[in-house]
């Protein structure tokens, strides 16, 4: 059994939990994701790895409360265990020879986007980070960014933290202004990676995504996180996360990660409801 | 007195139009009066040609015999000298075209239901446990490891075992059996009955550790430096195969393999399942083997209207059991034969809403002996479907041979290795589906058992 070491409610509906899973904390690397199983019935979702310890075999994941299980994830305490969790999976982050880099996050992309910005940090990377959030009660981790980074930039949707404007204004800004980044790594909604692609392009500056499709297993068995690079099809899974951007079909991903979007309202709702009895 | 009755004793079954609303076993399976009518068939030959049709050599006249004795529990036994899991096998094994395709009565009427006297004696011992703990074989004190759960994997920690030695299989999924358990559904293989085979092999002393990607969590180079001596791979062949024709990203399109992950491992078809899956009207399954028949089936069984199998050739060259097909258009499956998918078409919110097809005639014999489809110009047509289920096979997963340095594999990613499982890599035996590509339980259970015994004979020449 996975135990849940510590429990940290970031924002209304944003949790961070750390989890004894020492065989996955070993190999652990930035860009890397894990499936869990919160129990016997439960199914199997995949989430990024936010942050890994080695020596104390903890792996830390952050969760949105959206669907049936992320919802049963924010209410289980430390000291809970989870039945299953698995990885780590997927190809590891690639950095070589990279200088200068900004990392972009968008909401809970940024808990995602932290390992990646202190890897290159600790690596001696020049690295900007740039986090968007919709308004200012929703910023998460602030403190772990300032230190996983050089320069740390946060903007908020309605500009409630005093910067408003959208990440791709922020790191068009920094480009505009002489930064010469070799290489731009973008984790957050797929809309978000989508429009920093497009933001990125006519400088041609490299850019990497982190695409967080629908699985089930994670391993490459069920095709269900498949999408098209290049024009080929690549499996999330067992080819990415990471992806170079510019090749992404971002409309197609986009529109495969809503099909269960009903059955997430569905299970909120179903939540809401059950919540309502309580309080009778 | 042999029974000399030219055909096999029916096997009682749902009735077509209630089982296709539910998830129970289809086949009920022989009574005991029956089982020993039935293995009364039986002419028991001396030179036994059905038993050089089994993979792993079941010794069916001698099982037969004693179950028309009545022994039912040394039935059983005799299975399992050679077979670990025997309430598996009488169930999905292609009897008809291994041991019963050998049988003397097969040549004048029916051959001796073999596969289904096998699941008798099976299901007749665990419904009447001994009791008796079972016997823990003494340890060799070799440490070995098994990647993969499924069938291969399993026979091999099974036989492993038996000789002694301290066996751990490393499972990928939340739960060990592989395609037994994730991918044949239900109604054709309970799970629980996969569940109390592995449950015999814990009980023998085999550890299983699941949640463990052998390639990820641990590479097979790091077991070998954590003192497992001799290592099978049996990952089977997981990845899906997808039909390259525009429109597959549509919502709407699965693979058989999600579809049936969704279904059978996380239990979609339960009411309380949290697992998501969308309840399609009517359904187009790509392919013709026991894959498609299983989604096919399943697809139905979750509410379906309508049910297409569109296959490229005829009936005569469908690839899955003639059993399957036969249970499939009891159900009211719509078999669309000599006919391709060229598109899937899409709705506005991105959703499945048809496939275009086109019909085919048979040409000329290609590499597999096959008579090749081809397209007949203009006979386009639409089927008006809003899910599709593509079951045109799979490929060995790249895991292990991605991140397994002097384990050569071929042009089609399937592990080499010789007839004994021996693979590029010392100490590294392989077996199943990752070695021969998408193949059935069976052949998979008799690659393990051979990996087993090569495996016994690479640890004790070593010393």
């Amino acid at each position: 059994m996975y135990q849940i070491l510590k429990k940290r409610r970031l924002s209304a509906n944003v949790v961070l939990l750390e989890i004894d899973a020492p065989y996955v904390a070993k190999k652990a690397e930035p860009g890397q994701f894990i499936i869990l199983r919160v129990d016997a019935e439960g199914e199997r979702i995949p989430l990024t790895i936010s942050a890994y310890d080695r020596d104390k075999g903890i792996i830390t994941i952050v969760v949105q409360e959206v669907g049936a299980t992320t919802i049963k994830l924010g209410q289980m305490e430390e000291g809970d265990c989870l039945h299953d969790f698995v990885g780590p999976l997927g190809k590891a982050s690639e950095f070589e020879g990279i200088k200068k880099a900004a990392v972009v996050g968008g909401g809970l992309g940024c808990a995602i986007a932290l390992p990646q910005a202190k890897k290159l940090h600790d690596m001696g990377v020049e690295v900007d980070l740039i986090a968007g959030f919709r308004n200012t009660d929703a910023i998460i981790l602030e403190e772990e960014m300032t230190a996983a980074c050089t320069n740390l930039t946060i903007v908020t949707d309605d500009g409630s933290n005093g910067h408003k404007g959208f990440v791709t204004d922020a790191l068009k800004d920094l480009i505009e202004a002489g930064n010469q980044y070799d290489i731009v790594i973008a984790i957050g909604p797929m809309v978000m990676m989508k429009f920093v692609c497009k933001t990125t392009e006519p400088y041609g500056i490299k850019t990497i995504v982190s695409m967080n499709t629908i699985m089930v297993d994670g391993t490459g068995m069920c095709g269900g996180c498949r999408l098209t690079v290049g024009g080929e099809t690549k499996f999330a899974c067992v080819d990415g996360p990471d992806f170079d951007g510019h090749q992404v079909d971002f409309d197609e991903a986009m529109r495969r990660a809503a099909i269960y979007k009903p059955q997430e309202l569905a299970a909120k709702d179903h939540q809401c409801n059950l919540m309502k009895m309580e309080v009778k | 007195m042999a029974n000399m009755s030219p055909v096999k004793n029916p096997i009682p079954e749902q009735d077509p139009n209630v089982r296709n609303k539910n998830f129970l076993e289809v086949s009920l399976g022989y009574d005991e009066a029956t089982a020993v009518d039935e293995a009364q068939r039986c002419l028991n030959c001396k030179h036994k040609p059905c038993v050089g049709g089994c993979p792993v050599n079941v010794q069916i006249p001698d099982f037969i015999s004693l179950i028309k004795e009545g022994k039912f529990l040394e039935a059983n036994a005799k299975i399992k000298e050679t077979s670990s899991l025997p309430a598996v096998c009488g169930r999905v094994c292609p009897q008809e075209s291994q041991c019963e395709s050998k049988c003397v009565r097969g040549i004048k009427g029916e051959p001796v239901a073999i596969g289904r006297l096998e699941r008798f004696a099976a299901d007749y011992a665990m419904a009447h446990p001994t009791g008796e703990a079972v016997e823990v074989p003494v340890s060799n004190g070799h440490k070995v490891a098994v990647v993969g759960a499924g069938p291969a994997g399993l026979t091999c920690a099974g036989d492993l075992v038996a000789k002694g030695y301290d066996v751990t299989v490393f499972e990928v999924l939340h739960t060990a059996g592989g395609v037994l358990m994730y991918g044949i559904p239900e109604f054709r293989l309970p799970k629980a009955i996969v569940q109390k085979e592995i449950d015999t092999l814990k009980a023998k002393g085999v550890k299983f550790v699941l949640n463990f990607v052998v390639g990820r969590t641990e590479t097979i180079d790091d077991l070998f430096a954590e003192g497992y001596e001799a290592i099978f791979v049996g990952s089977g062949a997981g990845l899906p195969n997808f039909m390259r024709v525009p429109g597959e990203g549509y919502n709407g399109v699965y693979s058989a393999n999600e579809y049936l992950t969704r279904v059978n491992l996380m239990k979609a078809y339960k009411e309380d399942s949290d697992t998501p899956i969308y309840h399609a009207k009517k359904v187009a399954v790509f392919g013709g083997g026991n894959v498609a028949m299983d989604a096919a089936r399943c697809a139905k069984r979750m509410g379906a209207e309508d049910v297409y199998i569109v296959y490229r050739r005829s009936e005569a060259e469908l690839p899955a059991r003639a059993e399957e097909v036969h249970h499939a258009k009891e159900e009211g499956i719509i078999f669309k034969l000599l006919a391709a998918p060229i598109e899937v078409l899409g709705d506005d919110d991105f959703h499945v809403k048809g496939v275009r097809c086109q019909n085919m005639e048979l040409g000329e014999p290609d590499a597999s002996g096959r008579r090749r489809p081809v397209a007949i110009e203009g006979s386009e047509f639409i089927l008006d479907v809003d899910a599709v289920i593509v079951a045109i096979g799979t490929s060995p997963n790249p895991l292990i041979r991605t991140t397994t340095p002097g384990l050569d594999t071929n042009r089609k990613g399937c592990i080499v290795a010789d007839e004994d499982g021996a693979t590029s890599k010392e100490g590294v035996f392989a077996g199943g589906d990752t070695v021969t590509g998408a193949a059935t339980v069976i052949l998979a259970m008799g690659a393990g058992k051979k990996a087993a015994a090569a495996m016994d004979e690479y640890i004790q020449n070593k010393k």
